[in-house]
């Protein structure tokens, strides 16, 4: 099925899955060293045809370089890429089946936007009249077609990030690669975009990879999240087993809010030990009065976060942070506070959830 | 209106002081900067301006019309016109792919190279032509349009290398980035991104080049006359066998190519599209 086909399609675009082999996009033992430092470490990385992964780490864990190597800015030093089952590492950049959105949009400010969006197509010798039906296509899918014949500077961040998706996604790429596509939006647009962005790809079942340092936009647009540190990949589930069962203590502090204490929970009582527990702080529960499990606690301090409070309790064993809505309590205000449910690491690994042993 | 001229206007009136001061300051840019310049003007159509007289004896276009029949003068138009444009392109050929490798390459010494271009200007230039002619004379370059046009070239490789460079330095990677992303090789993502985009920073040289190639005149006396006469050779010429008025109607003369020039180029890179791509954030 055609760009074209796709996008005046009504229903989703299924999964083509060819029992064939794997489509998508294939990683294996990818490997890079800058300077004398290992930057990339034998990383592998499958990404299901159709499939959006996000790449989510902290600046510096070797994401954007993981993601350069896939579009073929950058020659790893050992490793496969697959695409679609073709082998692309030894290609240029230029004869990858990837298309790329880059953080700052890399819009050539002396073309229009048809002009932006058709180069590629012109690249590939295609006739005059199928270029233009291909870039109005596209243009209408991001919905731009009144800006057509503006130059980059002339429109808003917005519009300038969906000229950048139309010029990738103009290639038909098998491969969609996004470089911190929302990192340069104010807040209220990057969820828009985000879900902009996450609309076009389920329509159009393209395979695509976001590098992004925000958990939240990886947690609200991606299938399957990959955390990286240090070069390697941490932990690659679906976001919501990341935040409940986080495989590494640097995946549950880097993904949601943590109360990382030293040592271990007994009967709801922390007690010093080698191992590390983390609960998150909306499971403290803080009441007024005594309950099962509850020690007593006293209110330390108040910080108002709009619809929630975060409450950082004292507790003999221990200050937790606590998430709490409706009215909250005072400073200095005595009460009770129980954890509901902890994660306890040893060695830096998940051992238990809960109080369940793994 | 482009938004570089809104934003130049406005700062400029933020800097402006009003009062006395302000008023002083004007007046005395007008006497620095226009009087010489009406000085020149007058000059050309004085019949004579002696020293106590405030203002010229009389009124004559004697002296255009000894410039303007002189038939060598025709011949050093030509050879000025000629000769600058040919400087500036092979100036062009030889700096451009420098300037390129300058601004995206890493190699040994190119610090070295790239201030060692201002060495040419570090000395004396009287004393660097006569050495060149030393050499000239041995390659029998002394008199011909090639040893002119070296020397030319000479000069302006300083501004065909720092700006172009700059400007190429000035093109972002990433633009480069996305066009092979988009499936450029190489020499297209040249042609198509990193040239257009450093195209004003090369026209600004190509100006330079060619105003620096107009108006030299030691390096050609020497290694060109009598043969080979440009519009400043000339000059000397006529400046020393005619009374001081015929300088000044050669210097409006001289002074008409340039300003025409600047002009032309001040419209397309100030305020063409040229400079509205910049913007971008």
């Amino acid at each position: 099925m055609t760009l074209i086909e796709k996008i005046h399609s009504t229903t989703p675009t299924h999964r083509e899955t060819d029992a064939g082999g794997s489509r998508g996009l294939r990683v294996r033992g990818l490997h890079k060293v800058l300077g004398g430092r290992t930057i990339i470490d034998n990383l592998d990385l499958t990404v299901q045809d159709g499939e959006l992964v996000s790449l989510l780490g902290p600046s510096g864990c070797g994401k954007t370089t993981t993601l350069r190597m896939i579009a073929g800015f950058l020659a790893p030093d050992a490793g496969s890429i697959q695409v679609h089952d073709r082998e692309v590492s030894a290609l240029g950049a230029e004869k990858r089946p990837s298309a790329m959105v880059f953080q700052n949009y890399a819009l050539w400010p002396h073309m229009t936007v048809v002009k932006n969006v058709g180069f590629p197509l012109k690249l590939r010798r295609l006739g005059k009249k199928e270029i233009e039906q291909r870039v109005d296509a596209v243009l209408a899918l991001v919905n731009l077609l009144h800006h057509k014949h503006s130059r980059p500077a002339r429109i808003s961040g917005g519009e300038q990030q969906r000229v950048a998706l139309a010029r990738a996604l103009v290639q038909e790429p098998e491969l969609l690669l996004l470089d911190e596509p929302l990192s340069n939006l104010d807040a209220k647009l990057r969820v828009k975009v985000r879900e902009d962005i996450r609309e076009i790809q389920q329509r159009l079942g393209i395979t695509t990879l976001i590098v992004t340092h925000d958990q939240e936009e990886a947690m609200s647009m991606s299938d399957r999240i990959a955390v990286m540190n240090a070069g390697k990949i941490e932990q690659f589930s679906r976001p919501a087993e990341l935040y409940s069962r986080p495989e590494t203590e640097f995946v549950a502090t880097f993904i949601g809010s943590l109360n990382r204490i030293e040592g271990s929970l007994v009967n709801g009582a922390v007690v010093p030990g080698d191992d590390v527990i983390g609960i998150r702080p909306e499971d403290v529960v803080f009441t007024l009065h005594a309950s099962f499990d509850a020690r007593p606690a006293v209110v330390e301090r108040v910080v108002p976060h709009g619809h929630f409070h975060e409450i950082y309790l004292k507790r003999d064993d221990a200050t937790l942070r606590a998430f709490a809505s409706g009215l909250p309590p005072a400073p200095g205000d005595r009460g009770h506070a129980a954890i509901q449910n902890a994660l306890t690491f040893r060695q830096g690994r998940l051992v238990t959830t809960g109080g369940v042993a793994l | 209106m482009t938004m570089i001229t809104k934003r130049a206007r406005k700062s400029a009136a933020r800097l402006s002081f009003s009062g006395p001061l302000s008023g002083l300051f004007f007046v005395l840019m007008v006497v620095f900067i226009l009087g010489p310049l009406a000085w020149l003007g007058i000059r050309a159509f004085a019949e004579s301006w002696t020293f106590p007289n405030l203002g010229p004896d009389g009124w004559t276009l004697r002296w255009w019309s000894v410039v303007l029949g002189d038939e060598t003068l025709g011949r050093a138009v030509q050879n000025s016109l000629a000769l600058a444009a040919l400087t500036v392109l092979v100036s062009a050929c030889i700096c451009l792919p420098a300037a390129y490798a300058f601004a995206r390459y890493e190699f040994w010494g190119r610090r070295t190279f790239l201030i060692g271009l201002f060495a040419l200007n570090a000395f004396p230039k009287m004393g660097l032509y006569v050495t060149i002619a030393s050499l000239f004379y041995a390659l029998n370059l002394m008199g011909t349009v090639m040893g002119v046009l070296i020397v030319h070239v000479l000069g302006t490789v300083v501004f065909m290398t720092w700006i172009p460079a700059a400007a190429f330095a000035a093109v972002p990677r990433s633009l480069e980035e996305a066009a092979r992303d988009a499936g450029a090789t190489k020499l297209r993502v040249f042609i198509s991104v990193t040239f257009p985009l450093a195209l004003p920073g090369i026209l600004v040289a190509a100006v330079m080049s060619f105003l620096a190639s107009f108006d030299e005149a030691q390096g050609t006396y020497l290694i060109g006359a009598p043969d080979i006469m440009t519009m400043p050779t000339q000059m000397y010429t006529l400046v020393l066998n005619y009374p001081n008025q015929v300088a000044a109607v050669f210097s409006i003369l001289l002074a008409i190519p340039s300003v025409a020039l600047l002009l032309a180029a001040h419209k397309h890179i100030v305020g063409g599209t040229l400079a509205e791509g910049f913007q971008i954030k």
